[in-house]
């Protein structure tokens, strides 16, 4: 299988990005949005250091962000290591937030296939009911496309019931060019999701990559009918932020895709920064730090 | 939870919500006079006439249409300016001009929402381009002043003297800034003449020349409408630029025959925007908008003639016409505005005329569905596919938010097609091969040739036209030359 | 009662910031009568190695700014100049520094247009040539005038696109050590101009030693230093240049391209043109 990679200018698309940045979202859209991004956020934490006393107060973020604003929604999911899913899946029993987990050798994905499939299949009978999966960079970067699609489809059917995101960690891949044949790649494979980044490299879910994916979806979608989501992951830490990748979203599929089925924001800091924003559109002040609790 | 889930959702529709630009820290005087020898003066022979809105049809402010006299008046002011602006060293030509460029970058939220408010085009674009722009054209050329043999050879080179500028409604302070800066750097002085519908910004940046001390008569800038123009171009002065419709421009060239006056003239044009199945897709349908909607398609290189790469037609053209339909128009001063008002009822007139033929020649047409203001002039975005090269929509300048839509099949066929035409200001290539970008920016006839990428301005790159779309550049050195008598 | 002054500590300015030299010692600036009139860091080797590794940081990014921005930042430093200027040095002098600044801050964007441009080859290829900063420029400024003979000389550097080390005035300092603090005003980022006070036959060598310093421009006026320079650039092929120190605004910019010309480097790229 010969690689054809796609065309994409990246002056021309970081133009358009940064363009779509400077849509004024203001008073009645702005509590809108924010509301939508906190319904859209995965609350995650992936640290050697992670314990069950950590995610269950985690936990209990995700389900309830800010006590004394009760029309903010709960978050999407909380994302954590396999080690941590039985703690959260209990956790959050009947609250109707997801227990996500990274798997196949997450960050690096340098591990044999079998490992990453019984990763995949034990933590799915953990009680992780979204799994993200990390696609073969090594296979990737050596041309195999073959073997990057292979792996995503056996990940896939060890998911079973639960959908599956895949990471293709962009900042790794080299080019946009890249980053939409990876893209495409992972959807011919059956992803749920397409996810930007692990988080633990050089950059995430830049304005340029996030939008990159979200034509690549759109062209995906026009041609076999079959929606797939997107996850924009890393380096999305302010609400300006998360308001820039709700608009990408919105002038590039539509206001469909607006829902947390279809779009999700990798964050932990993130959270925070949407609940002042959001304090400030009706109380207006400038917030501090202090006005919510950091778990 | 898989993506394909069949639990019924409620619909989301997530709008922007009204993000208006606030008008209320501009100063504006209720009734301007004409800037004369440094001076706000009534005019002699003249009249008084409301600068309208055309996205409301409501008056911003009171500005003077000059009459002959008081063109003449100008002239002898910018006469007797002239002598002494030339003799001052470079060096301090040059600061004055510096201080024009850096109190443009002062009072920039104020120029922008004027020039919204008088013209109708989009705040963001006033804001994020016209002004910026002006403000780097008065700075680029403020740096010429003293290095002026550099940008003729080394040889000898002195002012023309007084020079004639009539400017367009499209970009109006942006012309201005292309007009008077390099204008004033080589030594001439200058009297500049703003289109009719669009005098305020001009009137603005009169007030900041006298702020920055400019030596009175070395601009002068006289409202008004043709009178004044065909005043300007007959009077005394040594040399015309004229940036305008080519028809008015043959005139201007007709009348300054046989009298040894300099002249320069930016013109119309039917620009070819040319996609080839090896272009990045995605990224030249973005370019075909900036190149054919920005500013409403009130451009003189809009790429108003896009042509298509049979063996991607279809794709292109999809994908354009879902572009379009997220076009926003409404009100300029709306800072989520992408499409604002047509500058005039008679500008509005001529788009639909030109529309109609269209439809008539049977060309198929598509306009996006948007709800339009009451009050004001307004075009929505269309797109015409089925377009044959004698249309007159592929012929003549729409000058609107209207592109004309026709295929190609090879490299050969597309340059010829772009060139068959009495114009030639720019073209826009987009391919993804280097080689073929240069080839085929090698064979065609435009002043201006923009590969993968559309509509990019900067004061160090010559503009200008081939054929009937004008002679003489503007920007970059050659822009300086225009204004020289080089020996 | 007259009011007692708070006197200036007079220090380095490297990587943005006022530092003492590591070396701990200081020089006495004498005034014209042989009065004391303040103590002045001496620098030393490694102040000049430290200032290096601040310009060679800082150069990627000042390179990295369009045209534009550089004279902007330029003629905002020339603005500080103007303003604060009064103190540095006497009005005629003052006038001429910040006119020279002016003057190269209008250099940036035309710089290609001069040196470069597209060369007609004869084949089918484009064929252009663009000049490009050389990185970091050492300067050697002369005793006289203090201010604008360091300004005639780090002004073309900067309007190239290079990062500045610059050895200052040794009979006459403080001028210079002032104009430190307009540049800290100004939006010249840190590390793009540095300048070390102390003696110069120490500090000239030890700059001109440097392996990563790309070229030397020397207006000291000393022979037998400038032949000393040659040798040491000989060593890494450093670009050298000797002129006279600049008196006037045309001493400074009469010869500006040769000025410029001598801290770029010529790129010439080739394309086909041929699908």
């Amino acid at each position: 299988m010969i690689r054809r990679l796609p065309h994409v200018d990246r002056i021309g698309i970081e133009e358009r990005a940064a363009w779509l940045g400077k849509r004024s979202i203001k008073t009645s859209a702005k509590q809108q949005g924010i509301r939508l991004a906190v319904s859209m956020v995965d609350l995650t934490t992936l640290e050697g250091q992670d314990t069950a006393g950590k995610v269950r107060q985690l936990a209990a973020k995700a389900v309830c962000p800010a006590p004394t604003m009760p029309e903010i929604p709960s978050v999407a999911a909380v994302c954590v290591y396999p080690a941590q899913v039985p703690v959260v899946h209990a956790a959050l029993e009947g609250t109707g937030v997801h227990t996500a987990a990274v798997a196949t050798g997450f960050p690096s994905g340098q591990t044999s296939l079998d490992i990453k499939l019984r990763e995949t299949e034990e933590t799915v009978a953990a009680g992780a009911d979204e799994i993200d999966m990390v696609i073969s960079r090594e296979a990737f970067l050596s041309g195999d496309d073959a073997r990057v699609m292979e792996e995503i489809v056996r990940v896939k059917e060890a998911c079973g019931d639960a959908h599956l995101k895949v990471i293709i960690e962009t900042a790794e891949l080299g080019s946009y060019d890249h980053v939409r044949h990876a893209s495409m790649l992972s959807m011919e494979a059956g992803a749920d999701f397409i996810k930007t980044s692990t988080g633990k490299a050089a950059s995430g879910a830049t304005p340029g990559v996030t939008l990159v994916m979200l034509e690549a979806i759109r062209d995906y979608v026009e041609r076999t009918g079959r929606p797939v989501g997107m996850k924009a992951a890393g380096g999305v830490s302010t609400s300006k932020a998360a308001l820039h990748r709700l608009v990408l979203v919105k002038e590039t599929l539509g206001d469909e895709w607006l829902t947390p089925d279809r779009f999700r924001i990798g964050a932990s800091s993130l959270l925070n920064d949407l609940l002042m924003q959001y304090a400030k559109t009706q109380e207006g002040r400038y917030g501090r730090s202090e006005d919510f609790s950091k778990e | 939870m898989a993506a394909t889930d069949d639990t019924p959702r409620t619909r989301i529709t997530w709008d922007y919500a009204p993000a208006p630009e606030s008008p209320d820290h501009v100063r504006l005087r209720d009734s301007y006079g004409l800037f004369i020898g440094g001076e706000f003066v009534d005019p002699r022979d003249g009249r008084r006439v409301a600068s309208v809105s055309p996205a409301t049809e409501e008056p911003v402010a009171e500005v003077a249409f000059a009459g002959e006299a008081d063109v003449a008046a100008a002239v002898e002011a910018a006469r007797a300016a002239q002598p002494k602006w030339a003799k001052l060293p470079g060096r301090e030509r040059a600061k004055y001009l510096f201080r024009v460029a850096r109190l443009i970058q002062e009072r920039a939220r104020e120029l922008a929402i004027v020039e919204s408010m008088d013209g109708g085009k989009p705040i963001r674009e006033s804001r994020d381009v016209d002004v910026p722009l002006a403000a780097a054209h008065f700075f680029y050329y403020a740096g010429w002043a003293d290095k002026l043999q550099y940008g003729v050879g080394g040889r000898k080179a002195k002012p023309y003297g007084v020079v004639g500028q009539i400017v367009p409604w499209n970009f109006p302070l942006l012309m201005a800034a292309w007009k008077l800066a390099p204008a004033l750097a080589c030594g001439n002085t200058a009297i500049l003449k703003p289109a009719e519908t669009t005098p305020l910004t001009a009137l603005l940046l009169a007030e900041i020349f006298q702020e920055a001390e400019v030596p009175a008569g070395v601009a002068n800038i006289v409202t008004g409408d043709g009178v004044a123009g065909a005043a300007l171009v007959r009077s005394d002065v040594d040399k015309v630029a004229f940036t305008g419709s080519t028809a008015v421009g043959k005139d201007i060239q007709a009348a300054l025959a046989g009298r040894g006056v300099g002249l320069t003239l930016e013109l119309g044009g039917k620009s070819a925007n040319i996609v080839f199945e090896d272009a990045a897709i995605d990224q030249a349908v973005e370019g075909i908008v900036q190149g054919i909607f920005f500013n409403q398609g009130h451009v003189c290189c809009a790429g108003s003639r896009l042509l298509i790469q049979e063996s991607v037609a279809d794709e292109v053209t999809a994908k354009l016409w879902d572009r379009m339909r997220l076009l926003r128009v409404g009100d300029p001063l709306d800072k989520n505005t992408d499409v604002g008002a047509i500058n005039s009822a008679e500008q509005l007139e001529r788009i639909e005329v030109l529309v109609a033929a269209g439809e008539e020649e049977g060309a198929v047409r598509r306009t996006i569905a948007c709800d339009l203001p009451e009050r004001g002039w307004w075009f929505a975005p269309t797109i015409f596919t089925d377009v044959a090269p004698a249309h007159r929509i592929a012929v003549e300048e729409i000058f609107g938010p209207v592109v004309s839509v026709l295929t190609f099949r090879s490299q050969a066929e597309a340059i010829e097609k772009a060139n068959n035409s009495t114009y030639g200001l720019a073209a826009g290539i987009w391919t993804d091969k280097g080689s073929k970008a240069f080839e085929v920016a090698s064979a065609l006839k435009a002043g201006v040739i923009w590969q993968n990428t559309y509509n990019k301005f900067d004061p160090t790159a010559a503009f200008g036209g081939y054929k009937e779309s004008g002679f003489g550049r503007e920007g970059g050195p050659a822009g300086l030359r225009p204004y020289l008598r080089v020996s | 009662m007259t009011r007692l002054s708070v006197r200036k500590t007079y220090k380095l300015y490297v990587g943005g910031a006022f530092v003492r030299s590591e070396s701990g010692r200081y020089d006495r600036a004498m005034s014209g009568d042989d009065e004391h009139v303040a103590n002045v860091p001496r620098a030393s080797r490694k102040d000049v190695r430290d200032a290096m590794s601040a310009a060679r940081k800082a150069a990627g990014p000042w390179a990295a700014r369009t045209a534009y921005n550089r004279g902007q930042i330029l003629y905002r430093a020339a603005e500080a100049l103007e303003s604060r200027g009064d103190a540095l040095a006497e009005p005629e002098e003052l006038a001429a520094a910040v006119d020279v600044f002016v003057h190269y801050a209008g250099w940036t964007d035309k710089l290609p247009a001069v040196l470069g441009g597209v060369n007609p080859v004869a084949m089918p290829f484009l064929s252009f040539s663009l000049p490009e900063p050389t990185g970091v420029v050492g300067v050697v400024a002369p005793d006289e005038p203090p201010l604008l003979g360091l300004v005639a000389e780090i002004a073309p550097a900067l309007a190239a696109g290079n990062t500045v080390v610059a050895v200052i005035s040794e009979r006459w300092p403080l001028p210079a050590l002032d104009f430190a603090e307009v540049l800290g005003v100004s939006d010249v980022p840190g590390g793009v101009v540095n300048l070390l006070c102390g003696r110069r036959a120490e500090l000239a060598p030890a700059l001109g030693a440097h392996r990563d310093l790309n070229a030397i421009v020397d207006a000291a006026g000393d022979d037998e230093l400038a032949a000393e320079l040659d040798r040491l650039a000989a060593e890494t092929v450093k670009r050298t240049r000797h002129g006279a120190a600049a008196g006037s605004y045309e001493d400074a910019t009469d010869d500006a391209l040769a000025r410029l010309e001598a801290v770029t480097e010529l790129k010439t790229a080739w394309h086909p043109i041929g699908a």
